[in-house]
């Protein structure tokens, strides 16, 4: 059986699976890492945001076989690295966690790893872009929440940029 | 059984709780002794007062407590934490939350010294272990209080030995029992100091509710650091060994059956694959990861025997509610209005998928899944298994959602035929294309509306409810009610939808002569309740008509609903939100205002929408979406009684906004050739970011009822103000819901194979 070496939240790993088999399976059924939700495998709810060398993407939707050995992905569960530790928060969080936290955006919670992993990325987007968030920014978030939590994540996005 | 220092009072009534015997404090309070009284809140009004005035769909769920006696506990540890064990699932509603905050209050314990798990199925509790109607807190406030006061009571005790002082001079701390001196002393290190060797009964009196200092504060959830760190654990997150990914391959019409698999063996060698096992419901297979359980459904080759509505469509469904239907009653003579509207099949699907973990070997069954009714699905699980009850350990884990949807256990009857089957544990879980074309759905409903004025009097309000079937055959929570409901041909099912259509449904204007009745037909169908039962179909209809009276007597709308409205509580609620929202503002031509109110769970909403129908907005094109018209503003006030936690209450609120919208403006399913064709969220269109309302306003009022529900209470208001708010802005009553019904917005994915592929370009996507 092929193997696959990535780096998995600032570590390497080597799994021992077939090339088609989509990151998302490889992160959860055999590494362990369940931040990242499944919600419909077919990147439409954005359940699985993670982000893969900075960026936003949704493991679903990847074969594992198309990484690299230094491509770094990053799960919710290593986010929190992702902040140097002078901007990290009273829970040692990301600043975005810490502003989900702040704001209590969760309410059922499965889909908001994916929520929180998307709000980074559109953050870095947009500044990088040399702007701040709008609300067509905000409208066009394709993440789905069923239990209706949009007006908090809109509220903790804007927070979270001006921590971040 | 209870004592009481006078007449019923809230505040200074006495309580009888036990402290049970153990190595450390272990409290108790018997559920069965807290039913409430059936309350009515309807004052001296023409309208004479309906069912549900009386006694309503909580008071039911509360009194079918009364006979089990059984206990809940409040334990304190030696590390100074209390525990507790919630007969209930926690499905994002904020239950776990509440609790812990009713024990931090009564305890004097900091909240995260307080750990609040679900307690796994406990047959001996009957009725006290559904979670449904929204009835948590109503049946719990009182039960979970006493508990902790006992406990509280034992800690004193023990500290007055302690501290050589006696225990009426001693205070509490945040954990901590204080002499007068200041001499203090820890929980953890009295717990076991206070443990009883036997159990005995102790009366004890509650805090005062207006002395208390968490208990109506905005807290957050317990749970949200889990939650954003991606540690909170979900069926599919479980670790149980050897518990593989397991999916089942279903048929291509709604429960077809599998008749026969041709090529098990060829997909049993394939990467990752383990095991093909034929289940009534379809072929499972078992892999090393989900997306080898994919293509291996994706590769059976499978004869399948068509399931009960093969061929149907939806005006087929539509046609026999329509023959179902009875006469509207009579009215007295006088003008009329009228109306008939048509409500769509929804989906509750949750973001976690239906899903479930099972180990059954040897005559034995361990099962893992978010489950509101544990006590049927451990008796339906040893049915199915033909193993004894006490075999069958049922675990209650965390939901990502329900919105009706884990009423139901078969997720975890699936899983547990599958292991049964297989010989080993799996980790079963449902494709999305599964959870939105054979999970349960909101049933398709019409309802028929005629009602009279002379002048400006509402002489009568006649309402016809005809509906598909409501499954209501999870019972009030144990096995006993569920297989009573489940008697064949609808017999025992039928007359429990009426009893609770009618302690659900509420009229709450003086309209004289007030009917609302409702048939039910067609038992094929996966249904259940959808975040709220009947109610949000029952009062957008309403509220319609309400409007079309206003306009016909030329009166505003909201005049016209303060003059005719019976229920105080409801008229602060909407009073305040149409200052709130300004009711009555300039709006552009296409945009306007729209009002919905509700009562139900003990507590009202009154909800104001404004929205926008102009073309340059309803023709906005989001990629893969319904866009159509935008509720740009929403305004919800809510009276839940005492609110355990405004910031829970508002969050709900919140969520229960996005559903009315949902519920009127985009999201249904579409039944075609015996199956429904959404497949993905990119097909089912719930609320997403580009239909949310940009403003959002939530009050919750303060009140000294006692609490009520809050996690669907605020849907109906909302399905209501968003259909009267499009109905004022296009001029145009719209009849059927949602109002894009009639357009499919996506193409349908096939059906064989039943679920799709994952793509392989996410790397071109990243951003």
């Amino acid at each position: 059986m092929p193997e696959q070496t990535f780096i998995v939240n600032g570590e390497r790993v080597t799994v021992e699976v077939e090339d088609n088999v989509r990151v998302l399976w490889v992160l959860r059924d055999l590494l362990g890492v369940t931040g990242p939700k499944y919600g419909c495998g077919i990147n439409v709810c954005k359940a699985c945001t993670s982000h893969i060398n900075g960026k936003a993407f949704n493991p679903c939707a990847v074969q594992v076989g198309d990484l690299s050995a230094d491509d770094e992905v990053t799960t919710i569960e290593g986010l929190p690295a992702q902040a140097s530790e002078g901007a990290r928060g009273q829970h040692g969080l990301h600043p975005m966690q810490e502003a989900w936290l702040e704001r209590d955006v969760v309410q059922c919670g499965y889909c908001q790893p994916g929520q929180i992993m998307a709000a980074v990325a559109l953050v870095r987007k947009v500044r990088d872009e040399g702007r701040t968030i709008t609300d067509a920014d905000l409208d066009g978030i394709r993440n789905i929440c069923r239990c209706g939590t949009y007006t908090r994540i809109r509220e903790a996005i804007r927070d979270g940029e001006t921590r971040m | 059984m209870t004592t009481t220092d006078g007449p019923r009072t809230v505040n200074r009534r006495k309580f009888i709780g036990y402290l049970l015997g153990g190595a450390t404090v272990v409290a108790a309070a018997d559920l069965g002794m807290f039913a409430r009284g059936a309350t009515a809140d309807a004052g001296e009004l023409p309208t004479l007062p309906q069912p549900a005035e009386i006694a309503d769909l909580s008071d039911l769920l509360t009194l079918a407590a009364a006979p089990t006696s059984q206990l809940i506990t409040v334990t304190i540890n030696d590390d100074g934490t209390a525990s507790f064990e919630l007969p209930r699932a926690e499905v994002g509603q904020g239950i776990t939350t509440a609790a812990a905050m009713l024990i931090a209050e009564e305890l004097d314990l900091p909240l995260d010294k307080v750990h609040v798990t679900l307690a796994p199925a406990r047959p001996e509790l009957l009725y006290n272990q559904i979670t449904g109607g929204s009835n948590t807190i109503h049946a719990m406030y009182t039960p979970i209080r006493v508990a902790a006061a006992v406990a509280k009571g034992a800690l004193l005790q023990a500290a007055a030995t302690v501290l050589g002082d006696s225990a009426n001079k001693l205070t509490s701390h945040l954990g901590h029992i204080v002499a007068p001196d200041g001499r203090r002393v820890d929980y953890g290190r009295l717990s076991a100091l206070a443990a009883k060797e036997q159990p005995e009964a102790v009366e004890v009196q509650l805090k005062d509710e207006g002395s208390h200092g968490v208990v109506g504060t905005p807290v957050n959830r317990i749970d949200a650091l889990d939650a954003v760190t991606g540690t909170k654990r979900f069926a599919t997150d479980l670790d149980v060994t050897d518990a593989l990914p397991t999916m089942v391959c279903r048929a291509p019409t709604l429960n077809g059956t599998p008749n026969a698999v041709h090529n098990a063996d060829e997909v049993r060698d394939m990467p990752g694959v383990t095991h093909v096992a034929t289940v009534p419901t379809g072929v499972a297979v078992r892999a090393s990861t989900f997306g080898q359980c994919i293509d291996a459904v994706r590769a059976l080759d499978v004869s399948w025997n068509d399931g009960p509505v093969a061929g149907m469509s939806d005006e087929d469904a539509l046609a026999g509610v329509r023959a179902a239907e009875g006469p509207v009653p009579a009215l007295p003579a006088g003008e009329t209005v009228s109306g008939d509207f048509t409500f769509w099949f929804r989906s509750n699907s949750a973001m976690d998928t239906n899903s479930a973990v099972a180990d059954v070997r040897e005559g034995r069954a361990e099962i893992w899944a978010s489950l509101k009714n544990p006590n049927v699905a451990q008796g339906r699980i040893a049915e199915a298994l033909g193993i004894p009850l006490n075999n069958v350990t049922v675990h209650v884990v965390q939901g990502g959602g329900s919105f009706g949807r884990r009423l139901f256990d078969e997720p975890a009857i699936e899983a547990a035929r599958i292991s049964h089957a297989m010989g080993v544990p799996v980790k079963l879980m449902w494709h999305r294309a599964d959870d939105a074309r054979v999970g349960r759905t909101h049933p398709l409903a019409t309802s028929r509306i005629r009602a009279c004025y002379s002048g400006d009097t509402v002489l009568g309000f006649q309402q016809a409810h005809t509906s598909i079937e409501t499954d209501f055959r999870h019972g009030l929570g144990d096995i006993i009610t569920a297989k009573a409901a489940d008697l064949p041909a609808g017999l025992g099912n039928l007359p429990f939808a009426q009893v609770i259509f009618h302690l659900t449904t509420i009229l709450p204007y003086d309209f004289g002569a007030v009917g609302q009745s409702l048939v039910e037909t067609d038992t094929r169908f996966n249904t259940s309740s959808m975040r709220n039962i009947y109610s949000p179909d029952v009062r957008t209809a309403n509220e319609l008509i309400v409007d079309q009276l206003a306009q016909r007597m030329g009166t505003d709308p909201l005049e016209f609903r303060l003059s005719h409205l019976r229920n105080g509580r409801l008229r602060t609620a909407l009073e305040t939100a149409a200052e709130k929202a300004e009711w009555g503002k300039e709006l552009p031509e296409g945009m306007a205002q729209g009002i919905g109110v509700h009562v139900e769970y003990k507590g009202v909403t009154a909800c104001i929408m404004e929205i926008d129908c102009r073309p340059e907005t309803v023709n906005r094109k989001v990629r893969n979406a319904v866009t159509g018209p935008r509720v740009t503003k929403a305004t919800m006030v809510i009276d839940c009684g005492r609110a355990i936690n405004p910031r829970g209450v508002e969050a709900q609120m919140q969520g229960c906004v996005n559903d009315g919208i949902a519920m009127t403006l985009t999201s249904s399913l579409h039944l075609r050739d015996g199956h429904f064709q959404e497949a993905s969220w990119d097909n089912y269109f719930y609320t997403r970011q580009w239909n949310t309302p940009p403003e959002l306003d939530v009050v919750v009022l303060e009140s000294t009822e006692p609490p009520g529900g809050v996690g669907e209470a605020g849907v109906a208001a909302s399905a209501a103000a968003a259909a009267c708010a499009y109905a004022r802005a296009t001029g145009t009553m719209p009849t059927e819901f949602p109002i894009n019904h009639q357009t499919l917005s996506f193409d349908p994915k096939p059906y064989t194979p039943p679920v799709p592929q994952s793509p392989t370009d996410g790397l071109d996507h990243t951003y």
